[in-house]
């Protein structure tokens, strides 16, 4: 072997059957002094300050909170969490790599670098979770469900096989749709334990790729969005077409995958509200407008606030208890208020 | 002037939502090379906050310099907050940092750019509240 003939060369592997395995053709060294588009330079920014390692979450006080947990039941949150790490794999190893191509400016290129070596990272988390909780014979099984379970393999292939399509904007919608998504059958599960006060260091470790997620969805949307900007209406109108088939294709997939998991547990429904709720941000991501009605996307409070502690509307005031407020009482700050 | 002032990034998601409002608003400016934005009217702020985090950085510079200009700050009355529950403990957090600070409720809170309901709620809001504190003025 020589320094020209690399070990992972998309003809010595059966993986890129569909093609060569597309690269960027030409490279300048990338001036991080000079910005195109300062979206790059936010994200990354963003990205950098919430960068975190799953070693850093104290796991193992979950430890006597697992052994609560009824073996059905953990048998549930381990095959959620091998659903998770196929996807977060796939994103890791195929999705974000794939999007690199595409780019439109060089710190785009590098913004999909972080996303990619992230996602590896969150893969990397539920087995540190595993390991923390499981005997090694029981993460086997898990590991083995996850290739067998026909569900989770279909919605695999289905992005894949998006991902390896020729359109740069079609892998941009699969990505915004398997970030913003596909992920929240699975994640729905540690934020219903979190609500019932069990495995809470668990949640605040999915809480962590939960947020990473959205703001890979709420970028490559932007640039999913920029990159429609360019294109005739004729090639719009096919975008949004198959954007909307392939959510369907997934959903209906998406429901059959919920059953098999939930239906022992009786929350199939409440799931499912969970994904409608989520597939209209995925949809807003990409610069759509909602497609489930609230009467469907009526998520269970608790799941909310276990999301996110200021998702409980009532302290609006538009929304009905915010009479504690004092209207229209615009009280001076000094200008050092605002040195953060 | 108008009695609505907002923040959006080029990406654009909030000045969408306001585009769908269909009320007049006047958008601060993203460049500081741009002529700054001043308030002649009490104004209720919309803006967004990308991301989560700690707290640090979630008000958009562009808004501290809207805000540090004291005509500014006199006149703002409400805070209207976009964002996305995923964010965790970030989820409108640049609305409730200025609420804190200006000592101003606030008022909604909406995800990306906002769904058909969410613009009948804050339309409805904000007739309501405008004739509240027209009624609060009078007195």
């Amino acid at each position: 072997m020589t320094l020209t003939d690399p070990v992972n060369s998309a003809q010595n592997d059966p993986a890129h059957t569909g093609g060569k395995l597309k690269l960027v053709s030409h490279v300048n060294a990338i001036n991080w002094n000079k910005i195109q588009d300062d979206k790059d330079l936010e994200v990354w920014n963003r990205l950098v300050n919430n960068f975190w390692l799953p070693e850093k979450v104290p796991l193992s006080n979950d430890i006597q909170s697992w052994n609560t947990l009824t073996p059905e039941e953990q048998t549930l949150t381990m095959r959620v969490f091998t659903g998770l790490t196929l996807l977060d794999t796939i994103q890791g190893t195929v999705g974000a790599v794939s999007l690199i191509p595409d780019s439109i400016t060089p710190h785009e290129e590098a913004v999909y670098t972080n996303i990619a070596f992230m996602e590896s990272v969150h893969a990397k988390s539920y087995s540190s979770i595993f390991s923390t909780l499981c005997s090694t014979k029981d993460i086997d099984d898990a590991f083995r469900w996850s290739v067998e379970n026909p569900n989770l393999q279909k919605k695999a292939s289905i992005v894949m096989e998006y991902y390896q399509g020729d359109s740069p904007l079609k892998r941009k919608v699969a990505s915004t749709l398997l970030e913003s998504f596909l992920f929240y059958s699975g994640f729905y599960l540690p934020m219903y334990w979190s609500s019932r006060a069990k495995l809470t260091n668990t949640a605040d470790l999915i809480r962590l790729i939960i947020r990473d997620e959205a703001v890979h969805g709420y970028y490559i949307g932007y640039k999913f969005q920029k990159g429609l900007e360019k294109v005739t209406q004729e090639e719009r109108d096919d975008i949004k077409d198959y954007t909307f088939s392939l959510l369907y294709e997934l959903y209906d997939n998406e429901v059959q995958y919920t059953q098999d998991l939930y239906d022992g547990v009786g929350l199939t429904e409440d799931v499912k509200k969970f994904l409608h709720y989520n597939a209209n941000k995925a949809l807003m991501n990409l610069g759509y407008e909602a497609m489930f009605p609230k009467t469907v996307t009526d998520v269970n409070p608790a799941i909310l606030s276990a999301l996110s502690p200021n998702a409980d509307e009532n302290h609006d005031f538009f929304s009905g208890s915010g009479s504690s407020y004092v209207i229209g009482k615009a009280v001076s700050t000094e200008d050092e208020d605002w040195d953060f | 002037m108008t009695n609505l002032v907002y923040f959006s990034s080029v990406s654009g998601n909030t000045a969408r939502f306001i585009e769908k409002l269909g009320r007049p608003a006047d958008r601060i400016p993203l460049f500081a090379k741009d002529e700054p934005l001043v308030a002649s009217e009490p104004f209720v702020l919309v803006l967004p906050t990308y991301g989560g985090g700690d707290g640090n950085g979630a008000v958009p510079k562009q808004v501290i310099r809207f805000l540090n200009d004291e005509r500014n700050r006199s006149l703002i009355r409400g805070v209207i907050g976009a964002g996305n529950t995923n964010f965790g403990t970030g989820y409108c957090l640049a609305a409730d940092i200025i609420a804190a600070k200006c000592h101003v409720p606030p008022l909604y809170r909406f995800e990306v750019f906002g769904t058909p309901d969410d613009v009948n709620a804050v339309n409805e809001g904000l007739d309501a509240f405008w004739s509240t504190q027209q009624l609060l003025t009078a007195v």
